[in-house]
């Protein structure tokens, strides 16, 4: 049984639907996150998990209770916004109180649980401070810290780090993880940020246009994309078009080259054009001992991207991408060399339209 | 729900603010027995002293904005420039007009430069119209400080000056012609403001002795009926039109001026 | 703050150039000469005035002088017209402003309600007594509307254009629209995200308001409070257009005093003047001191 289902939720505002029949079941303690590009909707279904927005259509369901139609301060959830939205009168002290005061609790047990909340973000010592004179990542541990306090049956966190700068970020997240296994709250993180969403969640929900794409986990999402978009929108990808040679072996043409698939392809008609896809990290310079998937290209140019190597390549007007790992005796491929691409058949996706 | 309250709140306030001006209006509109009639503002326009004051306020107005533009812009320009500390002092002080009554201050005009003080300006004629002028613009300082000083934030002063500088420019060049025309926006609606505040003000006027509009339209208002009305109805609408310039000049200003 | 800096090191900058930091200070000499001469001086005067025996010498008779019983009434009244104005004001235009803004009323009444907000704060003086008059004075047009219509007499009920209440509703008609001019940009800073912040941790929109939204408001409140008691306590046009000199109130009071209509005293007149700036003086004082105390959270 989950513990957040959300079922058949859509969204109109006006006459434009935002969010089409978006369906999700989330366990007790699972870390999940939105992931998609901007104006999606991400916001929007946070927005009806929290109260804020009236679903037109579906439901929400908490922990057995359905919760579509409640107010937000009716729910019990906590909520971290992009701004922080720190209230700007109040001390850190008084911010992590809110959420206690309003709910009436006794003034010692409010200080207890608030002394517990900064140590466990490590701020106690800022406990007087004035969000104004608190950096940015402060002010969002604080935020987390007010958003917990009550003890919420779900943690929301809507692009959360997007106002950070890239060192903070990467530092914030981990903590925000840490935090959240270690108070085992379900919870659900939105972002636009793949390698954000890549790096700190159970599962992914790519979101496109208002639908989820592919529900999975991280490995999942990144290794067996479902869709053309999801392949597109998480990691970098190379696409490259080839001729079916026989669908139930597998074997296509690229160019002049032969290579077969390890599985076999339904659906398309032999002969016909067929949209294949790897990452970067697929493909590698082709040495003496590699098997016969390989194709010849010229190289266009050569970066140093710190523990990698990213070339581009034109195969045969195909324009891809590929990486090498750096080592210190590396040689950068110079631009017009001609190259032996081997291409790892396990690496290869066929794309769906 | 929450939205009944939010019409009701304003339409009851409207109320209060139409029905005065559809009072005056009617007023004004009522001085031939029985029917309406144009009657009162035929005797308003046809009275010379309405023309007299009218004109000798705007000419009024017209220097009070002037001199007030050569002292504002030239003053915020090189604060924001030289001495941008300064800012929060000067800034209380061009506030403290709306604090300081005007009867205070004009009378303080009147003991400080009467006829045997070392700047006699209420002796003469045209002392006391400088006088008056000087009145003005302290009474629009707040208003034109701040439409100045926030059209000056728009523009980076410090990076154009040193253009400016850079081909040789002096400072009466770069205030004359790159800040001012830069701010003329803003200059204008702080005039406009100048303008709507001096042809309705009295006190100093008729503590001075001036033939100004404000105390003209007093004086009619303590001897006639109707006319008064129509009076009102002319100074709502000077003041609309002021104001109303002042919008459409400030909404003129959001649009970029120049293609970048 | 990096305008400041860069001028700073600006004017340290230029090898073999004089650091002539006076020069600085002469582009505001015009300016500071202006308001010395023409507001500061003349206060002064007032302040002195009101200390001095005719032939300069120092005497507190003057001031003592105010504490006549007429002349202390006029302050009082004086006081309670302003004080009431602004507070009705405050609240009326905050109804509207927070009507319009938070209300959920389409955005498109914003822009007029605000253009008409500047041209109603600034249509005070002779003509606001001309209107008010037109409608609420014994002849005017509700005046007569609910004799003849309703049967309602205001006068029987103990209404007088030419009176407290009456001045106070005049005096409304400028204080509203200043209010609604000032506050709107305020309850604009108010951002949505508190107000969620405040609902998902369990506040009710009351606790939201008491605790967030009011005190966040709260030192533009007071400021508005402060000006529009100054505001009202130095209008002298619609006083005098409205009720002639039939209300005792300082304004008034002070005008036929420099016209030499009345007392015939001027260093009485100092004292009055000298009364005015500390009333409205320590109205800001209160002011400046509530808001140091609301205000410790910001910069
Ligand atoms: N209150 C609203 N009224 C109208 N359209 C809205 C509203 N909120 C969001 N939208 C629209 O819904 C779409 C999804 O928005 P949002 O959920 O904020 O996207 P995301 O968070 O994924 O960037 C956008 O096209 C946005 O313009
Ligand atoms: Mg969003």
């Amino acid at each position: 049984m989950s513990f957040l289902t959300l079922s058949h939720l859509q969204k109109s505002f006006g006459a434009t639907k935002v969010v089409h029949d978006f369906n999700m079941a989330i366990d007790k303690g699972e870390f999940i996150s939105f992931l998609g590009p901007s104006g999606c909707g991400k916001t929007t279904v946070l927005r009806m998990i929290a109260g804020f927005e009236l679903p037109s259509g579906g439901s929400i369901v908490i922990d057995g209770k359905d919760q579509t139609r409640l107010k937000p301060n009716q729910r019990n959830i906590g909520m971290v916004f992009q701004a922080y939205a720190l209230f700007p009168n109040m001390n850190v002290f008084d911010n992590v109180a809110f959420g206690l005061k309003v709910a009436g609790k006794p003034k010692n047990e409010i200080e207890a649980r608030v002394k517990e909340m900064l140590k466990l973000i490590h701020l106690e010592h800022l406990a007087d401070r004035y969000p104004y004179q608190m950096s940015g990542g402060q002010q969002q541990r604080v935020a987390l810290a007010r958003a917990l306090a009550p003890a919420p049956q779900v943690l929301l966190l809507d692009e959360p780090l997007s106002a950070l700068d890239a060192k903070i970020r990467v530092s914030l997240r981990e903590e925000i993880r840490q935090i959240q296994r270690q108070l085992g709250i379900t919870t659900v993180f939105v972002t636009h940020d793949q390698e954000e969403a890549l790096s700190i969640s159970d599962r992914i929900v790519v979101m496109n246009a208002g639908k989820a794409d592919q529900i999975g986990t991280p490995g999942e999402i990144y290794n067996r994309p479902t869709t053309r978009f999801v392949a597109n929108f998480v990691g970098t990808l190379n696409v490259i078009q080839a001729t079916l040679v026989n669908g139930s072996t597998g074997a296509l043409k690229i160019g002049e080259e032969t290579l077969s698939l390890p599985q076999s392809i339904e659906g398309k008609a032999d002969d016909s054009l067929i949209s294949i896809a790897f990452r970067p990290e697929a493909a590698m310079l082709a040495g003496p001992s590699t098997g016969p998937a390989v194709l010849s290209g010229t190289v266009l140019s050569s970066n140093f991207l710190g523990s990698v190597l990213r070339t581009k390549v034109d195969l045969g007007g195909n324009i891809i991408s590929f990486d090498m790992f750096n080592q210190p005796s590396a040689v950068l491929p110079k631009a017009g060399e001609t190259v032996m691409l081997a291409l790892q058949q396990d690496g290869l996706m066929v794309l769906g339209d | 729900m929450k939205r009944l309250w939010a019409w009701a709140a304003l339409i009851i306030g409207l109320l209060y603010f139409i029905l005065p001006l559809v009072g005056m209006t009617n007023f004004s509109l009522k001085m031939r027995r029985g029917e309406y009639s144009f009657d009162a503002y035929a005797k308003v326009f046809a009275d010379s002293r309405f023309h007299e004051t009218f004109s000798y306020s705007v000419w009024m107005a017209l220097l009070t904005i002037i001199f007030g533009v050569f002292l504002v812009v030239p003053t915020a320009y090189w604060v924001r420039l030289k001495l941008p500390f300064l800012r929060p002092y000067i800034e209380f002080i061009t506030l403290l007009p709306l604090v300081i009554p005007a009867i205070v201050i004009v009378f303080g005009y009147i003991r400080l430069y009467n006829t045997s003080s070392w700047l006699p300006l209420t002796g003469s004629y045209v002392g006391t119209d400088i006088l008056l002028v000087f009145g003005y613009a302290t009474l629009s300082l707040p208003y034109m400080y701040r439409a100045v000083d926030t059209g000056l934030r728009t523009i980076d002063v410090t990076t154009l000056t040193e253009a400016a500088q850079s081909l040789g420019a002096g400072w009466v060049t770069i205030i004359g012609r790159i800040i001012l025309p830069n701010v003329t926006v803003a200059v204008m609606s702080g005039a406009f403001v100048t303008f709507a505040i001096v042809m309705g003000e009295f006190t100093m006027a008729a503590l001075l002795n001036k033939p100004a509009f404000g105390p003209y339209m007093q004086l009619l208002g303590a001897n006639r009926a109707y006319e008064p009305a129509a009076l009102a109805v002319i100074a709502f609408g000077i003041t609309w039109a002021c104001l109303g310039l002042m919008q459409l000049v400030s909404r003129l200003q959001k649009t970029p001026q120049r293609p970048v | 703050m990096s305008t400041q800096t860069a001028t700073q090191a600006k004017g340290a900058a230029p090898p073999g150039q004089f650091r002539r930091l006076p020069m600085h200070w002469l582009g505001v000499v015009p300016f500071a000469a202006f308001v010395l001469l023409f507001l500061i001086l003349p206060t002064m005067k007032i302040v002195i005035g009101a200390f001095q025996t005719p032939d300069g010498g120092f005497t507190l008779a003057n001031v003592s002088g105010l504490f006549t019983s007429s002349i202390l009434a006029a302050y009082w009244i004086s006081i309670k017209i302003s004080f009431t104005s602004a507070i009705l004001g405050c609240l009326i235009g905050f109804a509207m402003a927070a009507a319009v803004v938070l209300g959920g009323l389409p955005r498109a009444i914003r822009g007029p309600l605000l253009t008409f907000s500047g041209v109603a704060s600034n249509f005070a003086g002779v003509p606001l007594a001309f209107a008010f008059l037109a409608t609420l004075g014994p002849v005017g047009l509700v005046t007569v509307f609910l004799r003849s219509e309703l049967g309602i007499d205001l006068r029987l009920l103990g209404f007088n254009i030419l009176s407290f209440w009456g001045l106070t509703i005049t005096y409304l008609f400028f204080q509203i629209p200043l209010m609604i001019l000032i506050i709107t940009p305020a309850l604009d800073g108010l951002k949505r995200e508190w107000r969620e912040a405040a609902s998902i941790l369990g506040a009710t929109n009351a606790q939201y308001w008491r605790l967030v939204a009011f005190p966040i408001l709260l030192p533009s409140l007071l400021g508005t409070l402060a000006l529009l008691f100054a505001n009202a306590f130095g209008a002298v046009a619609t006083a005098i257009a409205l009720t002639g000199s039939s209300l005792n109130i300082v304004p008034i009071l002070l005008f036929a005093q420099i016209r030499g209509d009345v007392l015939g005293d001027p260093h009485l007149g100092y004292a009055l003047a000298f009364g005015m700036i500390v009333v409205t003086g320590i109205a800001n004082a209160i002011y400046i001191w509530l808001r140091a105390r609301s205000e410790r959270w910001l910069k």
